[in-house]
């Protein structure tokens, strides 16, 4: 079969949906490919590229719509194509089933089977065709590179000889794929840079990117972003007043706003509102990823490029992924490469709709004459659930006070036993040894414990020399020795001086190798 | 005389605020250094002070202080580091046998004081002895008692270090001795010495207490034979403790009040050491003194599977890739004398950028903290030398896991298995890494004959031969 890239007859889309590259690879699924002429042109594609990878130019839109088989498109096709186009034919484009019922109708009209590539569902296995994301990642790129090019200072901080930079302060709200490749843009490009989104559980990829989250201080029970296939879900009235709050205490600080706040087939939230554009600073620059949707931000004009009273920039652009040709339309045509490759199980050259297959049937809208859109709910959920946070159990001033109680209750009765053994045993002690003894056993029992007090805080890794230095002090039985040595009996002179002779063997010994032990021990 | 009295004890004071302060300094590296002055300033008074106090004899102490010195300076210096067990087990042995030395002194004192006495000629008496001659008669039994716990205890610290450092130095079978009854042996062993002690205490001559000494002398033997090589941390921090007590007691024979101090310190130090010993293998101080593992274990089970052999390219190879590697150290790498080596790949590692850290497990090694003094020895840095606590967790994430000649403590069957002989033991969880490398000389079980299922795991490999060998392979894949 036949595969065919028309020229995109959206005003200023610079994208087209093939490229040489992903024909050469569509051709080793066993397809033909076709491109209208000057398809590439905006995308930096001569017609000569094209023909190099075994591509056929056709002159006009009216013949590659009635030759090729598979239709591939970037944006959804307007009510003239689709007038134009002959029957029963598959299209692969972006076509926004939720804002365009009236275009589904025409094109079941046309008995099309259409795959819309906004529709393919968030699961690992069709990453590889999730053109939203591809095309998200430029727009943030894109995004910081418009509101560079706004933005009358450097991003970076810097100390020069003609004075001190400071650098600029980057708010980027969303945090989504968009929002992740701004905020890396903007780190990457040294400025400081903070980012809010209402799904706690990103805070960590925030992070990671090295954005520091706006923390709010707010308690919700949050809707996990795995119920939404990993989308943001509207917040609450009281949450929405706690983040435009934070917002407003924002604003004076930050230089450049991106906001990238999207909720599934509903208009953009609005979060950056008239009152903190009038407190931003004068050339401060707000780029509104959310225009086409009625932006994020109340003052955007989607396409226009404002400026307000206070000198803020308002940038609503809608075509960033456009304004990227070459490498957005690199990507669009692999992820459209990605869906035909799974559309093609047998590597014949003829695409297979498999109704069973999730991605397939997600993205699929109309069929055999057939609305199909809505799809069901995937088998697969887009993303694991997060683990619920465990929350530690916070024990009740009384509880807490019942447990100490308990516990110091049950230590007592221990430390009573003991007591109390150790007790009679003294006084059974004193009631038969003189008052000499009992002195030299107060002596004894401190010491007994002194010794134990102490040796607890020895660290771990210095038990050895411990070991060694005690030895070497458990030699003070050479005192004994020392005494009994002046004795006039030779026999115990004797004896007492090989004590004598030992115990210092042992001092010297010990003492030496402890130190030898110490003096090896350093850091790094 | 009395002012010099003063003085002595004022000494003597200071020496155990001294000794305190050398034991209390070891809580970390840096204050060791210090601690340890502490502790030859405290001797050196201690000993100056009796020696002053005591008078005469000087030339003869100073002979015997000269050449024990020189003796003590000489082993101090030979001694290689991977042999300080042995030393210190052996050094227990002197302070044993000068406690029995100077508990049967104190008995010939007390007899040739007494004998003064009767003769009225207590006053010409030096020393010890005029000491023993003001004593009264409860006084003297007192005296007699802790004359007989004296010699009890040195005999038994003197020949059980002995059989420790016999074992430990590798000239004994480490294997336990089991000989039939033993436990009934040692009971009635110890039941005569109390019997002979009793009679010695209603007037019977020195030969009670002569008796007394083999026989004890013979119980430590016994009980050290009886334990098995892989308990020997415990014991000779056992024996530590033992030759602590062995000094107080003598101290209370003499009513010497720096002995009785200084014994108790070493005493109690030896007892906290023993006992975080047995908590690092989970098992009771009784039934490791008591020797041998535990006599009635369920069947172990049988291990499935295949060991796996790796040569040093392919170790070299997964040490490239990694970015974390763990090294365990076991005995293995001091009977190898690999430190050296282990410390160079360490520093290679380093340099390439890789976390490289030690796990110690508490009871690696023959002593306690033996590998940490190994490791620093080679100057691998304290900081990077963890305790098991403190690294168990991080198992999971580290690619390599390389174990120097050790097995017990990294042996999952402690977790897994509740027939294992070392159920309940702590122990180091690498076989949660990624890839596992045993250095190991070769196929048996180790020390404690115990099977290690860790070697048949999927993501173990064995490198076999003598650890210093293989860690310098292992450095020239490396180059």
């Amino acid at each position: 079969m036949r595969i065919g890239a028309p020229k995109e007859t959206a005003q200023g889309e610079a994208r087209v949906a093939l490229t040489p590259e992903s024909a050469e690879r569509l051709q080793k699924l066993g397809y033909d490919c076709l491109v209208e002429s000057g398809a590439g042109a905006a995308a930096s594609i001569t017609d000569a590229a094209y023909e190099a990878a075994g591509v056929k130019i056709v002159d006009t839109a009216a013949e590659l719509w009635s030759d090729a088989d598979v239709i591939v498109k970037v944006r959804e096709p307007s009510a003239d194509e689709v007038e134009a186009a002959p029957d029963g034919k598959t299209l692969i484009s972006f076509i926004w089933p939720a804002a365009n019922e009236a275009l589904l109708e025409k094109l079941k009209e046309k008995n099309m089977s259409v795959l819309a590539m906004d529709m393919v569902p968030r699961i690992s296995r069709a990453q590889k065709m999730d053109a939203l994301s591809s095309m998200a990642n430029i727009a943030g790129y894109r995004a910081v590179v418009e509101a560079g090019n706004n933005f009358g200072r450097f991003f970076m901080g810097q100390m020069t000889a003609a004075g001190k930079v400071p650098p600029a302060r980057v708010l980027v709200v969303g945090a989504g794929v968009a929002g992740l490749a701004a905020i890396g843009t903007s780190v990457s490009l040294g400025a400081i840079t903070m980012a809010f989104d209402v799904r706690p559980e990103v805070s960590e990829q925030i992070e990671s990117m090295g954005a520091e989250f706006v923390f709010l201080d707010f308690e919700e029970e949050q809707t996990d972003g795995a119920e939404t296939g990993g989308y943001a879900a509207p917040s609450s009235p009281e949450f929405r007043e706690k983040q435009l709050e934070k917002f407003r205490e924002l604003a004076p600080e930050v230089d450049i706003v991106i906001t990238t706040a999207l909720i599934p087939n509903r208009p953009a939230p609005e979060l950056w509102t008239a009152d903190m554009v009038a407190a931003m600073k004068p050339g401060s620059v707000v780029v509104d990823l959310a225009a086409e949707r009625g932006g994020n931000c109340s003052l955007t004009q989607a396409d226009e490029k404002l400026v307000t009273d206070n000198g803020v920039t308002i940038i609503g652009y809608t075509d960033f992924p456009s304004r990227m040709a070459t490498q957005s339309s690199n990507l669009y045509a692999t992820n459209i490469r990605h869906m035909l490759d799974d559309l093609t199980p047998e590597k014949d050259g003829s695409p297979v709709i498999d109704m069973e297959d999730d991605v397939i049937r997600g993205a699929l809208v109309t069929h055999q004459g057939e609305v199909t859109w809505p799809p069901p709910p995937p088998k697969v959920k887009a993303i694991a659930a997060a683990a619920p946070k465990k929350k530690e159990v916070e024990e009740s001033a009384e509880e807490k006070a019942a447990r100490e109680l308990a516990e110091m209750k049950k230590s007592l009765n221990r430390t009573g036993l003991l007591l109390a053994v150790g007790g009679a045993l003294c006084l059974a002690l004193g009631a038969v040894a003189p008052p000499s003894f009992m002195q030299h056993f107060i002596v004894f029992v401190l010491s007994v414990f002194i010794g134990f007090h102490v040796i607890w805080g020895v660290a771990h890794s210095l038990h050895t020399p411990l070991m060694a230095i005690t030895n070497a002090i458990s030699s003070i039985i050479i005192v004994g020795a020392l005494l009994q040595i002046v004795s006039g009996s030779l026999l115990v002179m004797l004896l007492a001086a090989l004590s004598v002779l030992m115990a210092s063997v042992n001092i010297f010994g010990g003492f030496l190798v402890t130190r030898r032990m110490l003096a090896m021990f350093q850091r790094s | 005389m009395h002012t010099n009295e003063g003085l002595v004890t004022a000494a003597y004071v200071v020496a155990a605020v001294l000794f305190i302060l050398a034991l209390g300094g070891l809580s970390n590296q840096e204050k060791a250094k210090r601690a340890i002055w502490y502790g030859i300033i405290g001797m050196t008074l201690a000993v100056a002070a009796t020696v002053s106090a005591a008078g005469g004899q000087t030339v003869l102490i100073s002979l015997m202080v000269i050449l024990g010195g020189i003796g003590g300076w000489f082993v101090a210096n030979r001694v290689q580091m991977t042999q300080m067990p042995e030393l210190v087990a052996g050094f227990h042995s002197l302070v044993g046998l000068a406690a029995v030395f100077i508990g049967i002194n104190a008995d010939l004192e007390m007899g040739a004081a007494l004998a003064a006495r009767e003769a009225g000629t207590a006053d010409q008496l030096a020393g010890f002895a005029a000491t023993i001659a003001a004593k009264s008669a409860v006084e003297l039994s007192i005296l007699k008692v802790e004359l007989f716990l004296g010699i009890l205890i040195g005999a038994i610290t003197f020949t059980g270090s002995i059989i420790a450092y016999g074992k430990l130095a590798g000239r004994l079978s480490s294997a336990a001795l089991t000989l039939p009854g033993r436990h009934a042996l040692n009971l009635a062993a110890l039941v005569a010495c109390f019997f002979l002690g009793y009679l010695y205490l209603g007037g019977a001559g020195l030969w009670t207490m002569l008796l007394v000494t083999l026989i004890s002398g013979a119980i430590g033997c016994h009980l050290i034979l009886a334990i098995g090589g892989a308990d020997m941390p415990v014991v000779v921090s056992m024996l530590n403790s033992y030759s602590g007590w062995a000094a107080a007691a003598i101290g209370f024979t003499l009513g010497n009040d720096l002995l009785i101090v200084t014994g108790a310190l070493v005493g109690s130090s030896g007892a906290i050491l023993s006992y975080i010993m047995c908590k690092g293998m989970n098992r009771s101080f009784v039934s490791v003194i008591l020797g041998g593992w535990g006599g009635e274990t369920q069947a172990a089970s049988t291990v499935e599977g295949e060991m796996i052999e790796a040569k040093a390219d392919a170790v070299a190879q997964a040490v490239q890739d990694a970015d974390s590697v763990i090294i365990v150290p076991g005995y293995g790498m001091a009977v190898a004398q690999a430190q050296g080596s282990v410390s160079e790949l360490t520093k290679r590692l380093r340099a390439q950028g890789k976390t490289v850290r030690f796990a110690i497990h508490p009871v690696a090694g023959r002593l306690p903290g033996h590998m940490n003094v190994l490791l620093a020895e080679a100057k691998v840095p304290y900081d990077i030398v963890l305790e098991m606590e403190e690294i168990n967790d991080d198992f999971p994430e580290t690619d390599v896991v390389i174990i120097i000649g050790a097995n017990d403590i990294v042996n999952p069957a402690a977790q897994d298995d509740p027939g294992s002989p070392i159920a309940g033991m702590p122990v180091l969880e690498v076989w949660k890494s990624r890839h596992v490398f045993v250095c190991k000389r070769g196929r048996g079980t180790g020390y404690s004959g115990i099977e290690n299922p860790l070697f048949f795991k999927e993501n173990t490999r064995m490198f076999y031969g003598d650890a210093k060998a293989s860690m310098d392979d292992l450095l020239r894949e490396l180059d």
